[in-house]
């Protein structure tokens, strides 16, 4: 972690390292990164975490259940921001969210303590815009599709009087392009900040140490102190950022399938 | 931040993964594995939909058992009532019937009773007054030797013993 002597960069953490150097694909050198293996790292997790409920018993044990509670609750989340429509939406909602809550939880395992380079793939903005254009495609297809050019009627609120409809269509409008980055925006920068903060206690605590020991006990203690904090908030912040991406997500489907 | 100062060098790289483990993802486990366990879900919850529905049917039907019991039991009863009721009204009557018979009878025996006492009476009546007018007789021929016949003889004893 420590990149120069003396000096702790917590940015080092987001660093994305080559592994094998892949090949080219139109100019881009498509490398195997430390990114790539913990993006499959999350999907092997993942599948392993499906396949404990897969068992289909009529009477789950406990980790059927627990499995069955996600997509329990992912299955209530559309049918309350859809309805029955929205059920056909679960399967990439639930993917969605299982994909980003196990990056972001998997990112947050101490596994550095075994010599492993820990590393959060939703901290970065390349692959939160990608799964927030996703979310957004997905949008605009259904919407146009479904509605043709009414879909611009999503714009206009019920009830506008008519001299106001231009200026609201172009407000609608811009709030509704900005969708995909405040998607992408706020989980990348929910995780980059927790991360950057964690590593920062964790400096504060190797630096005093090494400065001596009364500096060690007055501000390494309670950095440590209030690192045990934040990483239950950051845990929390984790889920809740999953949630959100996936809630926003089916409310924005929602504006898609049903308009008003 | 190596987010933004990387983001040139290796977008293509972390656009591809992405792409690959979030498309592994949506169809291993979004079409693949997340229908089957709602499959599951939904199959339980039918499961348990109708169970509850045949209890409350099963409940039904027995609350429809005890209540025909219940009518069967309360018309065996009344029956019975009525029988009981029946054969006691035809054992009184019966009772009754022979109470009767039998203080006929011994009333007849007491009526015969008292005539044949009353017959004898009179008769033990006119044997004293035979007696008696016979014993008149022969003391009115002893004490005055006036003769009397017997048919006043037997006058006047009947009017002495009348007046006692």
């Amino acid at each position: 972690m420590a990149t120069e002597e003396g000096k702790i960069d917590p940015m080092y953490q987001f660093e994305v390292q080559t592994i094998f150097e892949g090949f080219s694909l139109g100019g881009q050198q498509i490398a195997l990164t430390n990114s790539a293996v913990w993006m499959m790292v999350s999907v092997v997790a993942l599948w392993l975490f499906m396949l404990g409920g897969m068992k289909r018993e009529l009477v789950p044990g406990r980790w059927q259940m627990m499995v069955e509670g996600f997509t329990g609750f992912i299955d209530n989340m559309m049918d309350a921001n859809i309805g029955p429509a929205g059920r056909k939406y679960a399967p990439y909602v639930f993917s969605l969210f299982m994909f980003i809550l196990f990056s972001n939880v998997l990112g947050l395992l101490p596994v550095g303590v075994l010599g492993l380079h820990p590393f959060t793939v939703t901290s970065h903005l390349t692959v939160t815009g990608v799964l927030a254009i996703l979310s957004f495609s997905i949008v605009l297809i259904v919407g146009f599709a479904k509605h043709k050019l009414h879909f611009f009627s999503l714009f206009i609120p019920d009830g506008t009087p008519l001299p106001m409809i231009p200026f609201i269509f172009i407000v609608e409008l811009l709030s509704f392009l900005v969708r995909p980055f405040s998607l992408a925006l706020r989980l990348f920068v929910a995780m980059t900040a927790g991360h950057i903060l964690l590593k920062v206690l964790a400096g504060f605590v190797i630096n005093s140490s090494n400065a001596g020991a009364g500096y060690g006990v007055l501000v390494g203690i309670p950095s440590f102190a209030l690192m045990i904090g934040i990483s239950a908030l950051e845990l929390l912040v984790a889920v809740v950022q999953a949630y959100v991406f996936a809630l926003l997500t089916s409310l924005y489907i929602n504006d898609a399938e049903n308009l008003h | 931040m190596p987010q933004i100062d990387q983001i040139a060098a290796t977008y293509g790289s972390q656009i591809f993964w992405l792409l690959l483990t979030f498309g592994i993802t949506f169809f291993v486990i979004g079409l693949g594995m997340f229908p089957k366990i709602q499959g599951t879900v939904d199959a339980r919850d039918k499961r348990i939909a109708d169970d509850l529905e045949a209890a409350r049917k099963a409940n039904v039907t027995a609350d429809e058992l005890e209540e025909s019991y219940r009518v069967k039991m309360e018309n065996d009863r009344s029956e019975a009532q009525a029988l009981v009721e029946a054969s006691k009204a035809k054992a009184s009557a019966a009772a009754e019937k022979r109470k009767a018979k039998s203080n006929a009878d011994i009333a007849e025996k007491v009526a015969t009773a008292e005539a044949d006492i009353k017959a004898r009476a009179s008769e033990a009546l006119k044997e004293i007054e035979s007696v008696s007018a016979e014993v008149a007789q022969d003391m009115v021929a002893k004490i005055s030797g006036a003769k009397v016949t017997k048919a006043a003889a037997l006058k006047e004893t009947k009017a002495a013993l009348k007046h006692g």
